[in-house]
């Protein structure tokens, strides 16, 4: 058993909370006003005592839980509760999650983003439990005369043995909120975990499929007004006026103004990003009726400067320059021609690469691309904001909001005390809502009208707004001696705007003579974090030339790798390799097995990939078959190393989503555009795998190991676009080096 | 704007709107039923989907002047309490991630059931075509109109 000295929020320890018409307190919140099942009304408490806080116990044993952390389908809702319920010894049946609002006096990172809400939270949640538990065994211990090391606890029952006294935590609840908070408390042993490595469902389950309001953009108050926004139709352009005559005639239109997100004089955040500062905002009493106006609203456009500009990110100052243009796919594609000829900036360097390339026998270079991707989360952007000159309150769907507090804040000079900001379930996040400027703009609305306004963006104004993935290129070289082996390794890697190289990932560590260099050219087509940013496409490259590798040298693609991770693991070439190849290996060796790869059917045609990133490793093997030139994946096996797991279920369908996001934005996704438009604005033109087109089966296997639990959102997803790349290899001769794979070469076979 | 009657779930609403109003929007803005979705607004999503008289339809494109004394079922009317076989075997795979797509992918399965009780794989991809799910829940989906057609 190992103790943990406690750190949570001491100040904020608000004893109790009795509440005016008993069990009310769920129903304040608009959150969790929608009806609790029966069972639950059933079981309602008269009074709820706060505990701390994560957490409140009420008179009858049901346990209300906060969920820190934002919703964003990857299902932290249901397990860091979990985690918290595991160590406080409560039945998971009586237990209700609360999502918790914005406040950084109770909780830490109340974020989601980089797959760290479980591990970061993962001591907080279990000290959060522990801490109550212990809270309640002194409460038992005082009433019962007894010592308090003598108390177990059971499924939240309160136990002491030898003076046969038995109570549930609700009969001790009162006490237990005025007992000290311990110093320090012990925590379980894996072995006693009990919800922890279980399945539980999402708690959100029946709400979501009986159509209850979740979501942001299901969220109405009084007086509510709806706002929609009108954005330059291209990168490199800018608002030059708004006849709004026409429009402001048109049924339900109370307001059409011009707005500015950000005023000349602010400091930009660092998730401030946002192509267009200036929109044409139209206000109206509802959805349809602001549509329409929205269709006849005159606007002039003209083309944007070049910019500078200071970001603050992270505590460092970060010059942004932005040039002026109006960009097209095909200059892009000029930029990749020339940048990957060019020399790029080393970041990292082993041995003696050049002079190994020189006296190869052989030479295999192959140059790999992706293009730019909108995130489309379903629930397009949208927040409410209702601004008086003393408060500001704000609802929706964010993956910050502790970072776009600061944001508001200044832009409306307000403090942050005044400013509430409460997380709505949200309709996929993927990277997209880290960037908070339909927040700002809501806010900005809000004020401006002095009426509560919920601000949606159209499907198009979502996916032609920017935040993109960025377009990608890598060009990869392999030297080969006389006997074909492997010698060195090059890889060159940029982007538009950024490069997706991380300079001391696999196979660095491996290769004695290993080179690899960055570029980047500048854009005003903006990006952001897409689900595991970078790694979205270098994995896919790498496995696809790995693969092309182990070709070469005549040997099997799995085994290869192995190989290679031997070498990194017992004899390491430099000593910033940021991953544990033995576990890395794991994987690998894990999904040989468990796919049965070296005594698979010859009618299947069979593609691997393994990565590291976000903490957490997977592999993969892909089965597939061309029907009628179209590729139909036939299984998937998915092998991940991301420690101990919390919900097996819920990360199983973690995992099963990665794999089917993986293979269809590598198969059909893109954006691209001509001079500044992009040429993609609603799911007609842009093609999202669709039922069809997804794997019959994927079979997902965790390997069983003690290790802290490491995130799940996103590693799931890189390498199955390099699998995905090597088995349409297999099954038509062909290789496929530019995403989406769809429009690369027409399928054979 | 116009008078209207609309039936749904089971009930008879009055209402004075613009008539080329998308049923989405008369359901999430004007009665309140804030289930259906809005994803796309161009009928390429299937995040709308409701049945009118039991078939499935996208409700972004489907004016309310067009309806008539045609009845309309939405996720919130498909039963009491969850209890229709399709919603509980969407439960009993824990299908959802983000959720959003859901009650379309719900509405658009029931409607199948409805027409054909035993769908083949095949069938169900067809039919389920128009539906997309970005978190990629899709094998739970298939796996969850499996188990509903069985029950």
């Amino acid at each position: 058993m190992k103790t943990i000295k406690t750190s949570i929020g001491r100040r904020s320890f608000i004893k109790r909370s009795t509440l005016a018409g008993g069990g009310i307190m769920l129903s304040f919140n608009w959150l969790t006003s929608c009806d609790m099942s029966p069972k639950q009304v059933k079981a309602l408490p008269k009074e709820w005592f706060k505990i701390n806080g994560f957490l409140k116990i009420g008179e009858n044993g049901l346990v209300t839980i906060m969920s820190p952390n934002p919703e964003i389908g990857q299902n932290v809702k249901t397990s860091m509760p979990m985690i918290v319920a595991e160590e406080l010894d409560v039945d998971w049946n009586d237990v209700i999650v609360e999502q918790a609002p914005l406040n950084t006096s109770l909780f830490k990172r109340q974020l989601a983003g980089g797959s760290q809400s479980i591990r970061q939270g993962w001591n907080s949640l279990r000290m959060a439990g522990a801490t109550a538990r212990n809270m309640l065994a002194q409460a038992a211990a005082q009433t019962w005369g007894v010592e308090v090391n003598e108390i177990i606890t059971q499924k939240g029952y309160l136990i002491h043995e030898a003076s046969g006294n038995k109570t549930g935590f609700g009969s001790m609840a009162s006490l237990a909120a005025e007992m000290e908070i311990p110093e320090e408390v012990p925590l379980k042993d894996l072995a006693d975990f009990k919800i922890i490595g279980t399945s539980r469902k999402n708690v959100d389950g029946t709400k979501i499929v009986t159509g209850k309001p979740l979501y942001g953009l299901d969220y109405s108050a009084e007086n509510m007004l709806i706002a929609m926004l009108v954005h330059p139709p291209a990168f490199g352009m800018q608002l030059k006026s708004v006849d709004a005559s026409k429009a402001a005639s048109m049924p339900g239109v109370k307001k059409i103004f011009p707005i500015k997100t950000h005023l000349e004089d602010y400091s930009l955040g660092a998730l401030d990003n946002d192509a267009f500062n200036e929109v044409a905002v139209i206000v109206g009493d509802s959805t349809w009726e602001v549509m329409k106006a929205k269709e006849v609203l005159k606007t002039e456009w003209e083309l944007a400067p070049a910019k500078k500009e200071e970001l603050s990110f992270f505590g460092r100052t970060v010059t942004v320059e932005t040039p002026a243009g109006l960009e097209s796919s095909k200059d892009h594609r000029q930029v990749f021609d020339k940048m990957s000829k060019k020399k790029g900036n080393v970041v990292r360097k082993d041995g003696d690469p050049e002079k190994m390339f020189k006296k190869a026998a052989k030479i295999i270079e192959r140059t790999y691309t992706c293009p730019f991707l909108a995130h489309n989360t379903m629930e397009p952007m949208n927040f409410f904001a209702d601004v008086t000159s003393e408060r500001a309150n704000l609802v929706g769907p964010i993956q910050t909001p502790e970072i776009m507090e600061e944001s508001i804040s200044k832009r409306l000079g307000m403090d942050k005390e005044k400013i509430d900001i409460q997380m709505t379930r949200m309709g996929g996040g993927f990277g997209r809502r880290l960037y908070g400027h339909f927040m700002t703009e809501a806010a900005v609305i809000s004020k401006e009208m002095g009426q509560p306004v919920k601000l949606i963006y159209s499907r198009e104004d979502d996916m032609t707004q920017g935040t993109y993935r960025p377009a990608y290129h890598a060009l990869y070289r392999a030297a080969f001696d006389e006997n074909n082996k492997l010698i060195a390794f090059h890889v060159r890697a940029g982007g538009i705007p950024e490069s997706p190289l991380v300079a001391n990932r696999f196979p660095a560590g491996a290769v004695d003579h290993y080179l690899a260099e960055e570029w980047s050219e500048k854009s005003n087509i903006t990006v952001g974090a897409f689900r595991a940013p970078r790694s979205n496409f270098i994995a896919g490259a790498e496995q696809a030339f790995l693969d092309e590798v182990a070709e070469t040298m005549g040997k099997d693609p799995i085994d290869f790798r192995l190989e290679l991770l031997r070498k990194a693991e017992k004899n390491p070439v430099g000593e910033n390799n940021d991953y544990e190849a033995s576990r890395y290996a794991g994987v690998l060796e894990l999904v040989k097995e468990k796919s049965n790869w070296t005594d698979s059917d010859q009618n299947v045609h069979r593609g691997t990939a393994a990565y590291f990133c976000h903490n957490s490793y997977v592999a993969n093997v892909l089965d597939l078959e061309v029907k009628n030139g179209n590729p139909i994946v036939k299984k998937v096996y998915c092998a991940i190393d991301c420690g101990i797991v919390v919900n097996p279920d819920a990360a199983t369908n973690l995992a099963e989503g990665g794999v089917v996001d993986g293979i269809g934005h590598a198969m059909y996704s893109a954006m691209t555009f001509k001079d500044g438009v992009p040429e993609q604005n609603n799911f007609d033109t842009y093609r999202l795998i669709r039922h069809g087109e997804a794997p019959k089966e994927i079979e997902v296997h965790f390997l069983d190991n003690q290790i802290d639990p490491t995130g799940l959102g996103e590693p799931p997803f890189p390498p199955i676009m390099g699998a995905m790349a090597n088995a349409l290899y297999k099954a038509t001769g062909v290789r496929h080096y530019n995403q989406p794979f769809i429009t690369d070469k027409p399928l054979a076979g | 704007m116009a008078q209207f009657q609309l039936n749904v779930n089971g009930k008879t609403h009055e209402l004075n709107v613009d008539p080329t109003t998308p049923i989405l929007w008369i359901l999430r803005d004007h009665l309140n039923l804030v289930g259906t979705k809005y994803g796309c607004g161009i009928a390429q999503c299937g995040a709308c989907t409701v049945h009118l008289n039991g078939i499935a339809v996208r409700s972004c494109q489907l004016p309310i002047s067009s309806v008539g004394s045609n009845k309309l079922t939405t996720i919130e009317g498909l039963s009491e309490n969850g209890e229709h076989p399709v919603q509980k075997a969407w439960l009993e795979h824990d299908v959802p991630q983000c959720g959003y797509c859901q009650s379309g992918q719900i509405m658009s399965a029931s409607a199948l059931l409805e027409a054909n009780a035993n769908p083949t794989e095949e069938e169900i991809e067809a039919a389920m075509h128009g539906n997309i799910c970005r978190c990629g829940t899709y094998t739970r989906i298939k796996a969850a109109i499996k188990t509903a057609s069985n029950s």
